[in-house]
């Protein structure tokens, strides 16, 4: 199997996530657990025939995984990985060095000590 | 758009290269601008620890460059994943000095960076798999309907 590109996964995640029903199912899944698409439709408030669509797309983004059961009852369950490569996207967008670097420059530029007060020593840790 | 692999901001400091480093690489530095607490074992290899007041967000730096007063790194995980997840990033501080000031450059990368075995579970479930479930599926709930 080819290497699958990061890129595809994570936007297979944004574009899951971004229809409300495929989040109420994923949500679901991750609140409660493997569920079964009855299961589901007790939850979210489609008719299983449209919760079997949402399910294929999900599992086709890799985003859900179908677990055989006894007598045809599927479970499904969230599949992280998908997640935690859309969550580095999202780290890196989050990650906000602009307003690190403007308190680092106010910390800077506020009065500094005066000579001689006493500052605790660096080399300690926990100090 | 790829996912930004690299994040890099230069600021120009009124303070000289030596005040600058003291900032970020001290206990009290790095736990008055950067975080709320701090404590730091200032070599290559050693460790700092970042604690932030709002809801018990912590940090753990493995400090990987010690030049003083020009150049500070350090790695740490991706805020937001477990603490299981393998992957880290690259945070490096350059400090040149401009005037009487200081030119600091900060530099993060690693976000792109993805595991081979992470990709590999991304798409886990093999697509033969869950066509024959779900045709299955499709199947139990028709004639259930």
């Amino acid at each position: 199997m080819p290497r699958p590109d990061p890129e595809a996964v994570a936007e297979a995640v944004f574009a899951a996530l971004a229809e409300p029903t495929r989040r109420s199912i994923l949500s679901a899944l991750a609140a409660r657990g493997p569920a079964t698409a009855t299961d589901l439709a007790g939850l979210v408030p489609i008719s299983r025939q449209a919760i079997t669509k949402h399910l294929e797309l999900l599992a086709a983004a890799g985003l859900v995984l179908a677990e055989p059961g006894e007598r045809r009852r599927i479970r499904f369950r969230v599949n992280a990985a998908p997640m935690a490569i859309a969550q580095s996207y999202l780290a890196a967008l989050a990650q906000d060095w602009d307003s690190k670097l403007a308190r680092l420059q106010r910390a800077l530029d506020a009065p500094a000590p005066r000579p001689g007060a006493a500052a605790p020593d660096p080399a300690v840790p926990g100090s | 758009m790829p996912i930004p692999d690299r994040i890099e901001r230069t600021i120009d400091l009124a303070q000289p290269p030596q005040r600058v480093w003291e900032a970020l690489t001290s206990a009290e530095g790095l736990g008055g601008w950067f975080g709320n607490r701090a404590t730091v074992d200032l070599r290559p290899g050693g460790t700092a620890y970042v604690e932030w007041d709002d809801g018990d967000h912590k940090a753990t730096l493995t400090i990987s460059v010690v030049e003083p007063p020009v150049r500070f790194a350090w790695t740490w995980g991706i805020q937001g994943l477990p603490a299981t997840d393998p992957r880290r990033t690259y945070v490096e501080f350059t400090l040149a000095p401009n005037g009487g000031g200081t030119r600091l450059t900060v530099v993060e990368s690693g976000f792109a960076q993805v595991p081979d075995e992470l990709l590999g579970t991304a798409y886990h479930g093999n697509v033969e798999g869950w066509r024959k479930e779900l045709a299955e599926l499709a199947d139990y709930l028709h004639a259930a309907a």
